[in-house]
């Protein structure tokens, strides 16, 4: 029994290494000079750590732009698409209405189109809005904001709506009859209440935003200092020979920002993705 | 149902900001791809020269004459395939380690599973690229296999893409199945225990059943994340490989669309995509229905 434990430990602790394994590449290699990088002898430890290719990425590529580019969108979407789902998630658990079983069901169906697709129509919906709206069309990061926040709204909404049947209508009742009107029950009594769940709906938004390479692909054509990091990093593979040291030093910088918030948020995200899976 | 009076339009005004934002930006996309399939629309129609024209199902006979759909349509399907099957059997087998194993290497586990979870898909995407690159990648070197490129041949870049889908997608299914196991009583795992049964039959036979409506969420989860995958696809192999050999359906309409500007044929190939899709949601569905859950 101790025996067979002790394996198991160590099977799991080994699955552990290998999983993080290529991370640690990533980080390990952003800070290795350029002559161990291109070496055909790959040691997994460095003696000479070297800032180098974070300071191509960031001072000469002028990587920063975008990293703040990419902060920019990502912000905008979590608070637009978190209220938004706030309210809609409200609507959905505290009122009961014809179609509301279809519309929830309409959510659950959003979540599946591929998106991919959507890709076509809505690079020419884009640009026939820059037209007339020239802050959201081809090229600017307002166009990102606004596909972002309706690609996060229907998992956010279903989400939320867990988090929002969690909480006792009794609550609210107790409020209404101490004279609180509808405004103030939904932003004194339920917002505070639902926060944690927004929380973790943030975080999957935040992360979907973060993330997105199709969309800055497709919108982002002509306009390189709308470029957000996705994209940008592509520049370090050229024909002749990739610059492997600013590849991994732009995935590291990249990575961080959703690493250290993944691993705060963990039991939080945990219980939440429950939350969603459950209901 | 607390704050609602019969016939009041307060949840009309809640729903409506995000209604109009899934209306324009959803619904009104996925009319104009299924416009776009029966028309005639390509880049001489793109920049105004020509007017768009109506031509029915041509775009659709003529993909489905195409011998390439059908091999882009096949690689898709196994290669989601296998990433599903891949990606259960290595998260199932964990979640089920997870719960025999001790707090510390259990936390590392789990820390070092978030961890993937986390890493962007185009930052997975190159660090793997790196790791298996034809001369300075580690594992060539490791294995002295230098010189050998993972992405000439069809297989074995579909392999190495594969594998970073899996590493990423993992641990949504450990921590999943995890806690679904987790919730299951104690009692009831001692019980089989006493009655001799080992931990092979205690996983099929006890856990199995009891984690059904998990277990179908899971499963349809990875379905359609793992039909839909994109950037690693275009990332590693250029764009869907040497002659294409790595194309799967989303990035053959992609490529369709937006690098030979024949728009309609993708959108054709998207609206076959939202299809396939679609048969997997209903199915979805129908096992919440069955499970007993409430709308």
């Amino acid at each position: 029994m101790r025996a067979g434990r002790r394996l198991l430990d160590t099977m799991a602790v080994l699955i552990a290494l290998v999983t993080v394994f290529p991370i640690y590449w990533m980080v390990l290699s952003a800070v290795k000079p350029a002559g161990e990088i291109q070496s055909l002898e790959q040691r997994p430890w460095t003696f000479h750590p070297s800032l180098d290719a974070f300071h191509r990425v960031l001072a000469v590529n002028d990587f920063g732009r975008y990293l703040l580019n990419s902060v920019l969108v990502a912000l905008v979407v979590v608070l637009v698409s978190g209220l938004l789902a706030f309210l809609a998630a409200v609507a959905l658990t505290r009122f009961n209405f014809r179609f509301r079983t279809t519309i929830l069901v309409s959510f659950l169906i959003a979540q599946m189109v591929p998106i991919e697709a959507l890709t076509i129509p809505l690079f020419f919906l884009v640009r026939d809005v820059g037209t007339v709206v020239p802050g959201i069309g081809l090229n600017t990061l307002g166009s990102l904001m606004l596909v972002h926040t309706a690609f996060t709204l229907p998992f956010a909404i279903w989400m939320l709506r867990g988090f929002v049947q969690a909480i006792p209508d009794e609550l609210d009742e107790a409020a209404q009859l101490d004279g609180a009107g509808r405004f103030t029950v939904l932003w004194r009594i339920l917002f505070p209440l639902v926060a944690p769940g927004l929380a973790a709906v943030s975080v999957f938004s935040f992360i979907h935003a973060w993330n997105d390479f199709l969309f800055a692909r497709t919108f982002i054509i002509s306009e390189a200092d709308n470029q957000t990091l996705p994209m940008a990093l592509l520049v370090f593979f050229k024909p002749d020979e990739n610059d492997w040291g600013a590849i991994m030093a732009a995935s590291t910088l990249m990575t961080v920002p959703v690493l250290i918030f993944f691993l705060v948020v963990r039991r939080r995200l945990v219980a939440g993705l429950g939350g969603a899976v459950k209901d | 149902m607390s704050i609602s009076k019969k016939g009041t339009r307060a949840p009309l005004w809640l729903l409506l900001p995000a209604a109009v934002v899934l209306g324009g930006l959803f619904l009104y996309p996925m009319y104009q791809l299924g416009l776009l399939s029966v028309l005639d629309f390509t880049q001489a129609q793109v920049s105004g020269g020509r007017p768009a024209s109506f031509v029915g199902a041509e775009n659709y006979t003529r993909l489905f004459a195409d011998p390439q759909f059908w091999s882009v349509l096949g690689a898709t399907v196994l290669f989601a395939a296998a990433c599903v099957v891949a990606t259960l059997a290595v998260g199932a087998g964990l979640a089920v380690l997870l719960t025999r194993i001790s707090r510390v290497p259990r936390l590392l586990l789990s820390v070092a599973a978030m961890a993937a979870w986390a890493v962007p898909a185009v930052s997975g995407s190159t660090t793997w690229m790196f790791l298996f690159d034809t001369d300075l990648g580690f594992v060539n070197q490791l294995f002295g296999i230098e010189g050998f490129n993972w992405m000439y041949d069809r297989y074995t870049a579909f392999a190495l893409v594969g594998a970073v889908v899996v590493w990423a997608s993992f641990p949504f299914v450990m921590v999943t199945l995890y806690a679904g196991i987790e919730a299951i009583p104690k009692s009831v795992l001692e019980a089989a225990s006493l009655d001799g049964a080992n931990a092979w039959r205690a996983f099929w036979q006890i856990m199995v059943p009891i984690l059904r409506p998990v277990l179908a969420i899971v499963v349809i989860q990875s379905i359609i994340w793992d039909f839909k995958v994109f950037t690693q696809i275009y990332v590693m192999t250029r764009g869907g490989g040497l002659a294409g050999q790595n194309l799967t359906l989303n990035v053959y309409a992609y490529q369709q669309a937006f690098a030979s500007s024949e728009y309609s044929r993708g959108a054709a190939i998207g609206v076959v995509m939202m299809l396939i899709l679609l048969a997997v949601t209903v199915l979805y569905l129908r096992t919440l229905r069955r499970s007993g859950e409430q709308l």
